[in-house]
């Protein structure tokens, strides 16, 4: 099983490379994930995302696809592929601390 | 009389229907099906047209000759749904009452979706091969093609057939070899996925295909919009690939009717529980085929391991007991790889395709994985049985659930 060390703790993480257990997750964490997808700071936009992705995933159960995200978090694909380049849904997911997207087959 | 209603007679709801009529008794059951249009489709066939292998004469069909005698059919469009009713407003003006619906409304492109491709270059330069249209207006165009570059892309996930647009690219590799012209031809595909197909092991066996037909792979390409004057595709990032001719696979949605009736997701695809294939929230509701947001693949063969489970289901439904039986994802394609060979995959929600053997009593073995002669034959054959057995119903020699039986894990 793959883990995410972080200074005081470590976390499990999923086949995928994700957070196996969304509880474990604070900001710090996504912190280390988002240096890891190559984002080096996480601006108020990056952060409007991810507690869509969060909120969305607690009240379905699944990661919202890029449309259900362009369509009600306010950020549109343009500016979604601009602050989690190549993969906004799969990015904005781990970063999050949500299992990869269902829609991600 | 109880009603049961089929919205859709594509390949699902046909074969849904059929099924109903040979097992529901007529005195307690009056069946009504639903469907705007004349004409059946052999879909699968459309990857043919642009190569001139099939025509359109090939895949078309009247529905009515798939229908079981008596049945109640109503030729019109669905305005909506209305679960809390029990009925359905029909477009031409009529509503129908239900006990039990069974949605089977499929999927269609929707080239509008994306910026650009649904304009001055559509069917000038930018093709489908998703309709009968796409698919002549492209064998046209190939005809007088003399090279250039040909880029394949897939806008975004689900789309039908997920293995259709490599069987694209596989066949133009075949194609411009016959025409002695393939050393003008660029072959580009382009796709969202991390590689050339959904699943990994796949992925891939399919990627090395693509390599060793000296077809070019760009994975991660997320469209964003076509530029019409440069004839450039553009990502979401700024990524630009020039075309000569695009065949695009378009954004892929629910029927309209169904985000009429507040019941789809963002692409209009009805939620459905993926093991009962009831209606989420709906207890007299059953979806099947394309119309469902199953993380199975959208393909006939598909709806046709769904049309058994659902059978049992709904009877098990009809009778108060709870719906048992389980669909398991199966999946079963076979992959026309060109020279006149194919591949199998064979898989479902949990086990991705492997390599192996595919017993087929009375015909095979077939070869998973692997580029047979075989397995194109099984893919013509499939034609046949398609148009004489599927549609109407009838057992086919694959069970519905996946067995490992022959598979190297």
């Amino acid at each position: 099983m793959a883990v995410l060390e972080m200074e005081n703790k470590t976390l499990e993480l999923d086949a995928d490379g994700f957070l196996a257990n969304i509880d474990d997750w604070n900001e710090d964490v996504a912190k280390v994930f988002a240096k890891e997808e190559g984002i080096e700071e996480l601006t108020e936009q990056h952060w409007t995302v991810i507690n869509f992705m969060r909120d969305v995933f607690k009240e379905k159960g699944d990661a919202p696809s890029i449309r259900r995200l362009t369509k009600e978090s306010g950020v549109n694909t343009k500016e979604l592929y601009a602050l989690f380049p190549k993969g906004p849904a799969k990015k904005a997911a781990r970063i999050a601390g949500i299992p990869k997207p269902k829609g991600c087959i | 009389m109880k009603k049961l209603l089929i919205l859709g007679a594509g390949t699902a709801g046909t074969m849904m229907l059929n099924k109903f009529s040979n097992v529901l008794d007529k005195s307690e059951w009056e069946i009504t099906i639903v469907d705007q249009f004349e004409n059946h489709y052999y879909q699968p066939g459309f990857l043919f047209i642009p190569f001139g292998v099939y025509n359109r004469k090939d895949v078309i069909k009247p529905k009515r000759d798939f229908f079981p005698t008596g049945a109640n059919v109503i030729m019109s469009g669905i305005d909506k749904i209305e679960p809390e009713n029990n009925r359905v407003l029909l477009q031409n003006g009529k509503v129908l009452s239900y006990d039990y619906l069974i949605i089977a409304t499929g999927a269609k492109i929707k080239p509008e979706e994306t910026e650009g491709m649904k304009e001055d270059l559509w069917f000038k330069n930018i093709f489908d091969f998703y309709t009968i249209e796409g698919a002549c207006a492209l064998w046209d165009f190939f005809k007088r093609w003399e090279g250039g570059k040909l880029v394949i892309n897939i806008t975004e996930m689900p789309i039908k057939c997920p293995v259709a647009p490599l069987e694209f690219a596989f066949l133009a590799d075949w194609y411009f070899t016959e025409r002695g012209i393939r050393d003008k031809v660029d072959i580009h595909f382009v796709t969202p996925l991390p590689g050339a197909f959904t699943k990994p092991k796949a992925s891939a066996i399919l990627g090395d295909f693509l390599d060793k037909k000296n077809i070019r792979l760009t994975s991660e390409f997320n469209i964003g919009s076509v530029d019409n004057e440069t004839k450039e595709i553009v990502s979401w990032d700024e990524t630009r690939i020039p075309f000569d001719v695009l065949v695009t696979i378009p954004t892929n949605m629910g029927d309209e009717c169904i985000e009429r009736s507040e019941m789809g997701d963002e692409l209009n695809f009805v939620p459905t529980d993926k093991h009962t294939l009831m209606a989420n929230g709906h207890e007299n509701i059953f979806v099947i085929g394309d119309a469902t947001d199953l993380p199975s693949s959208k393909a006939g063969s598909v709806a046709h391991f769904q049309a058994d489970v659902l059978l049992e289901n709904f009877l098990a439904v009809i009778e108060g007991r709870e719906p048992h039986e389980k669909f398991d994802g199966h999946a079963n394609c076979f992959i026309e790889s060109g020279f006149g060979k194919g591949i199998l995959i064979d898989f479902n929600y949990d086990t991705e395709p492997l390599p192996g053997k595919f017993p087929l009593p009375g015909v095979g073995p077939f070869s998973l994985l692997e580029e047979t002669k075989m397995n194109h034959y099984g893919k013509i054959m499939f034609r046949w049985m398609y148009w004489n057995s599927l549609l109407k119903g009838q057992e086919l020699p694959i069970e519905s659930q996946m067995s490992m039986a022959g598979k190297r894990a």
